[in-house]
């Protein structure tokens, strides 16, 4: 394997759930090495979301939980045990940067906040990502994903102008903010390396999200404009919209962005004798009856494939796309060149497809190479290897709880 | 040459993006880098994209091109004539990185294609967006915001039972994706030349950005063989024995929507907020058919869904009574897990958002106008997040750079303005 990016840098990751664990994959998979902190006590929620392997749910078997932690190392601590702290200042001063996605306060109370970590280590980079951030009116108020997705107007603006908000299914902003705090913290490093000096990075997870809504914002501030549900209609294209096609709830997306890919698309089809229609020629003309239109686009779709609908556009040059399943995208041609999904063995999951980043560099490409591990799976490794805890430490914290491990609390699952 | 007082200080970006990609440099630029945009003669045709400033549809208002060009100054030139290429090439030797989303293959047939910026600046970072990447089966297919979000997977998982896949109807968020992931890629790939001096190529597909916003969609599908499907208002518990069960999760209230989460079972943070929401119907008179429910005994896994629409009906009752404000007001006040649908008005309002002080004052002079932004997507004390200048208008800083830096004439500027260069 070529040189790493990261070769060499040190992550301590307290994190857990969506955000902050994400951001230390990503280290993790072009060369850090990143200790995983979670506690048997304490689990990290996504141990205890579906899906589990074989629908039976375990605390090593949510393939959720696994994506967002490949390439890492877990060691088991009870952070609210008073011997805690001896491992965490071996930890924080081993490290070069500590994640923290846990409420306003947590961290502090365990003596792991940004300042205590200075004092321990003063060069650190430290990051703490939370859905309002660590100040303010609202910063301690409990949510789950969709509720950032309902304050940051995703599911005010997505669905049809004659029916209600939806539910917009993943925790949206969590795809958003991690890549923010990763690039930061490839900043704070740099810069750590010309001045000597640490940094502490704060996120709301719910700004970062909103940063996706600066246009429609500003279409506020200036024009007083409340943007809306508009289905897939597009301000400037038509047709612009999902068409139903041969199949079990088939579809595709067709979007005729001007005339000439307009010409484009009727000659897709085989000039049919519709689209000669002169209402039809011009912009003004297929927005102003795009009612009409779409039901003849419909017409038309409904009696080829996806693929076959997509590929005879495409060949025109006319934008279209396969409305892809997960099913789909596991399947699909594009996504194998460029191997995105990357299968990994578990030892309780097995075989399972792990995302690639969205981007190939052409000289130190990511290494993704190991499943997530197992609560605690490195404890040995991590107390002796790298803290340097002796066997009889080892066994001590142990037999005191400061290491949990299964016996410790029951499993829990959630939905 | 550093600058400590922002983060990214010292890097400089060129940007031949479209709309595809302007995201990349802005997250760029806003972080402190010296991003140069780089226009075609007579400004980017994105500058035609709504929404605009008044209404007023003119490339020098468009408020998605204000939104998505912030700290960049922008030059205009035309990279396909033999004194547009040589004037780009003698600014990519300034450069750390350069960004660009034309279709693949374009920037060699200019004569600007990695390997050929690697001539000029052996360590430089070329960063290329496009819908599916370089290359493959589909590196010449073209996409729009729909064809991405669709081909990516998140249309699918939209929407409404019984109606087509959606897309979110704010902004282009594809686009956001790609010049998102692209700035992280560049940023990767710059570290690296910090450390190593090796530069390098990033490729960025749209269509694998949107792929990682499905959060757990793949896995479901893998471990379940089940496709998720948009279910507009609703949440779907799948219980082997019981079959499925729909939760409405966003319900109306007198002045819009709210979306909330009733229950508990093993959840006692539900069980808590559930009986939380309750006890205030209750002083209000209402959902008193649930007044002594225990909401421990919760058990969603043999629930039928007759009960579970009676249960959420009641309550559902007593939100419509309610605004959005009253209803966020008792949920901080009581720990219930509830949420508005926030519209941008309410948004724009919102008191956590003034409190951290998210909003920034961008001058608009041109206007007479100073408009609020999105502020930061992450705070740093020592190299503070900013909006370190408004979006360029066209050709803005065509003087500054071409003469100021690359030391052309006034004659020389003139000639190629008349050739159509710059």
């Amino acid at each position: 394997m070529a040189r790493q990016i990261f070769d060499g840098l040190k992550v301590a990751d307290f994190s857990w759930a969506g955000v902050g664990p994400q951001v230390c994959r990503e280290l993790a998979e072009h060369g850090a090495t990143v200790i995983r902190v979670e506690s048997h006590r304490r689990l990290c929620p996504l141990r205890t979301f579906a899906p589990f392997k074989d629908a039976k749910p375990g605390i090593n078997r949510s393939a959720f939980h696994a994506a967002y932690n490949t390439n890492k190392y877990s060691m088991s601590l009870d952070l609210n045990h008073p011997r805690a702290r001896e491992v965490t200042e071996r930890l924080v001063k081993w490290a070069d940067v500590v994640a923290d996605s846990m409420t306003p306060g947590t961290m502090a109370s365990w003596g792991l906040d940004y300042e205590s970590c200075r004092r321990i280590n003063p060069s650190i980079i430290y990051f703490s990502t939370t859905q309002q951030g660590q100040y303010g009116p609202h910063h301690s108020i409990k949510g789950v994903g969709h509720h950032i997705n309902a304050l940051a107007g995703f599911s005010t603006c997505t669905g049809w102008p004659d029916s209600e908000p939806t539910m917009v299914f993943t925790a949206y902003s969590d795809f958003i903010a991690p890549w923010y705090l990763l690039i930061a913290v490839m900043g704070a490093l740099l810069r750590r390396r010309r001045t000597g000096e640490g940094m502490y990075i704060e996120q709301a997870q719910l700004e970062a999200g909103l940063t996706f809504q600066a246009p429609d914002i500003l279409d506020y501030m200036v024009n007083r404009r409340v943007v809306s549900r508009n289905g897939n209609r597009d301000r400037y294209m038509a047709p612009h919209g999902v068409y139903p096609c041969r199949g079990q709830d088939r579809w595709v997306a067709i979007a005729v962005a001007n005339d000439e890919q307009w010409q484009s698309f009727c000659w897709a089809m085989g000039n049919p004798k519709w689209a000669s229609d002169p209402r039809f020629d011009s912009i003004l003309g297929r927005k102003e009856n795009e009612d009409e239109l779409d039901r003849l686009v419909t017409e038309w779709t409904k009696d080829y494939t996806p693929e076959q609908v997509m590929a005879m556009m495409q060949d025109a040059g006319v934008p279209a796309g396969v409305v892809q399943t997960c099913e789909d995208l596991l399947d699909d041609p594009q996504l194998k060149h460029r191997q995105h999904f990357r299968v990994l063995e578990h030892p309780e999951i097995g075989p399972q497809s792990y995302h690639a980043p969205a981007y190939r560099l052409s000289e130190t490409p990511c290494d993704i190479k190991s499943a997530a591990p197992c609560l605690g799976q490195h404890n040995h490794y991590v107390y002796t290897e790298i803290l340097g805890f002796s066997e009889n430490d080892v066994a001590d914290m142990l037999v005191e709880g400061v290491i949990t491990t299964e016996a410790d609390a029951p499993f829990v699952v959630s939905w | 040459m550093t600058d400590d007082s922002t983060l990214l200080g010292g890097c400089r970006v060129l940007d031949l993006t479209d709309e595809k990609g302007h995201f990349c440099g802005k997250v760029l630029g806003d972080f402190g880098a010296d991003v140069i945009k780089v226009e075609r003669p007579g400004g980017d045709l994105s500058r035609n994209i709504g929404p605009f400033y008044g209404d007023i549809a003119d490339p020098q208002k468009s408020l998605f091109w204000f939104a998505t060009n912030t700290s960049k100054r922008g030059v205009t030139l035309d990279i396909e004539t033999a004194d547009g290429r040589q004037i780009f090439a003698r600014l990519a030797a300034t450069a750390d990185i350069v960004v660009e989303s034309f279709e693949p293959g374009y920037m060699d047939a200019v004569g600007l294609g990695y390997s050929a910026l690697r001539e000029i600046k052996p360590d430089i970072v070329m960063t290329s967006i496009t819908p599916f990447g370089q290359t493959g089966p589909y590196a010449q297919y073209q996409a729009t915001d729909l064809v991405g979000v669709a081909m990516g997977g998140l249309a699918r998982i939209l929407g409404e039972l019984g109606r087509p896949p959606v897309r979110m109807s704010c902004g282009p968020q594809a686009y956001f994706h790609a010049g998102l992931q692209g700035a992280l890629g560049s940023m990767m790939a710059y570290y690296h030349r910090e450390l190593t001096g090796q530069g390098q190529h990033v490729d960025v597909s749209m269509q694998e950005a949107i792929t990682l916003t499905l959060m757990n969609a793949v896995e479901i599908y893998e471990m379940l063989k089940a496709n998720l499907v948009g279910l507009g208002q609703f949440f779907v518990s799948v219980r082997p024995e019981k079959g499925p069960l729909f939760t409405r999760l966003i319900v109306p209230c007198k002045d819009g929507h709210v979306t909330f989460m009733f229950g508990g079972g093993a959840f006692g943070g539900v069980a808590k907020s559930s009986r939380a929401l309750l006890d205030w119907a209750n002083e209000e008179g209402m959902a008193m058919e649930l007044k002594d429910f225990d909401f421990a005994q919760w058990d969603a896994s043999t629930l039928t869904q007759e009960e579970s629409d009676y249960r959420y009906g009641l309550i559902g009752e007593f939100i419509k009574t309610k605004t959005k404000a009253e209803l966020y007001e008792r949920a901080i006040k009581d720990e219930i897990l509830l949420a508005p649908c926030n519209t941008m008005e309410d948004i724009s309002q919102n008191a956590q958002l003034q409190a951290r002080g998210f909003w920034q004052v961008v001058e608009h002079p041109e206007l007479g106008e100073s408009i609020a932004y999105p502020g930061a997507p992450v705070k740093l004390e020592e190299t503070p997040w900013k909006i370190h200048r408004r979006a360029p208008l066209i050709g803005e800083h065509n003087e500054e750079i071409y003469a100021g830096e690359l030391g052309l004439s006034k004659e020389q500027i003139g000639l190629l303005k008349a050739n159509g260069v710059i």
